[in-house]
């Protein structure tokens, strides 16, 4: 990856923070438009297995960007992925502690979480469908998605040994 | 300590909305709790750092319910509602919640210092353990068990975020036009692939300003 191709990747991902209202998993498709469809970066496998790996590790989820960038780029990549979502809402988020710290009445709070919440929700369940939707020609895998929604919602148990169940599943299945 | 102006805020002002925010993160907590201060702080930027730290390296699958039996539970650093409000700003702003909410605690015991520390210490260590994966992954990629075993796991990680939306959805069911936005959010972005900031600026302004008219007198 050229340093040109870098900066491209940093400065996307800068400007895509800024909109990841919910976490950056809502903003994965529109990651998957650019860096898969529109330059090729990474394939369409390497871009599911990155957020695979990153939600069966331990620790935030938004490490799947590192991942991208990683798979994109090398550590030069993951560094610049990374640096690039987080900054923005970061600085964001710090100030509007020290705002929210200081003022009590947040009427325009209260319309933005009211506004925002519906499309945020409409976005997990648009990342989902990218995700599944690579495996339409295979209706096991579709079954096993489904599966997980449904043991999801009406159980509690911990996501972990759902991911291991996946795994054993896919072999399973075989290719 | 500058803890006072949330523990000072009127009853029932936003809790609501926070319990309501928080229970979607599937865990439970008594979001009665009177709001009274935690006792305990952090003694250093590294207590800080170690934290969360120890909170990330345990959070398989989520690290929000962890978050709170550390911070909350074992540190004593914020009561249940202190949580619950930190975590309701949190979600509304843009970047990961645990992200946010590690940045807003540190903020809040040590200024800036303290918000890097807590960032850096959740971090680190799962950076390194992905990246770690990943290039084992890309060693073992053209193993077809290892392929099929990734394609399952990527089954299941869209079950997850589909069901994680389902939850949301019974947790603070939306109404008529937030159902509108949804569905519209999802084809736009899900079925016809628009670039996600058209479609964050056009349906999102018009979905506040629905909500803010709806919330005045």
């Amino acid at each position: 990856m050229s340093v040109a191709e870098l900066l491209q990747l940093f400065v996307h991902f800068l400007s895509l923070s800024l909109l990841a209202v919910g976490g950056a998993i809502t903003v994965a498709p529109e990651m998957h438009r650019y860096v898969v469809a529109e330059q090729g970066w990474l394939g369409d496998d390497q871009f599911t297995a990155s957020i695979a790996l990153a939600q069966s590790a331990p620790g935030p989820n938004v490490l799947f960007v590192t991942l991208i960038g990683w798979n994109a780029g090398g550590w030069a990549g993951a560094l610049a992925a990374t640096a690039g979502i987080m900054l923005p809402s970061s600085t964001l988020s710090l100030l509007a502690f020290r705002w929210t710290q200081r003022r009590h009445q947040l009427p325009w709070v209260r319309a933005f979480r009211t506004g925002m919440a519906p499309i945020t929700i409409g976005l997990l369940l648009a990342t989902g469908w990218i995700l599944a939707a690579q495996n339409l020609a295979n209706p096991l895998l579709i079954a096993v998605s489904l599966a997980t929604i449904a043991v999801l919602v009406k159980t509690r148990i911990n996501p972990l040994w759902l991911i291991a169940a996946g795994a054993l599943c896919g072999i399973a299945i075989g290719g | 300590m500058t803890r006072d102006p949330i523990g000072r805020r009127p009853p029932g002002f936003h809790v609501k909305a926070a319990r309501r925010d928080y229970y979607s993160a599937t865990m439970r907590i008594d979001a009665e709790d009177p709001p009274a201060p935690a006792s305990r702080q952090p003694q250093s930027p590294v207590h800080l750092f170690l934290a969360f730290n120890r909170l990330a390296l345990r959070g398989f699958g989520g690290v929000l319910p962890w978050a709170q039996r550390t911070l909350v539970e074992e540190e004593g650093w914020l009561s249940n509602h202190e949580f619950v409000e930190m975590l309701a700003l949190a979600q509304v702003l843009p970047g990961p919640n645990i992200g946010n909410l590690a940045l807003m605690i540190g903020d809040r015991f040590f200024g800036l210092r303290g918000a890097l520390m807590a960032i850096s210490g959740m971090f680190a260590a799962p950076l390194v353990i992905v990246i770690a994966l990943a290039m084992l992954y890309s060693g073992f990629s053209d193993q077809p068990t290892v392929a099929a075993a990734l394609r399952g796991m990527g089954a299941v990680s869209a079950g997850l975020i589909v069901g994680t939306a389902v939850k949301l959805i019974r947790s603070s069911p939306p109404h008529r036009a937030g159902w509108a936005m949804m569905a519209a959010t999802f084809l736009m972005v899900g079925l016809l692939r628009w670039p996600l900031v058209w479609v964050m600026l056009g349906l999102g302004s018009l979905s506040v300003w629905l909500a803010w008219k709806r919330g005045r007198p």
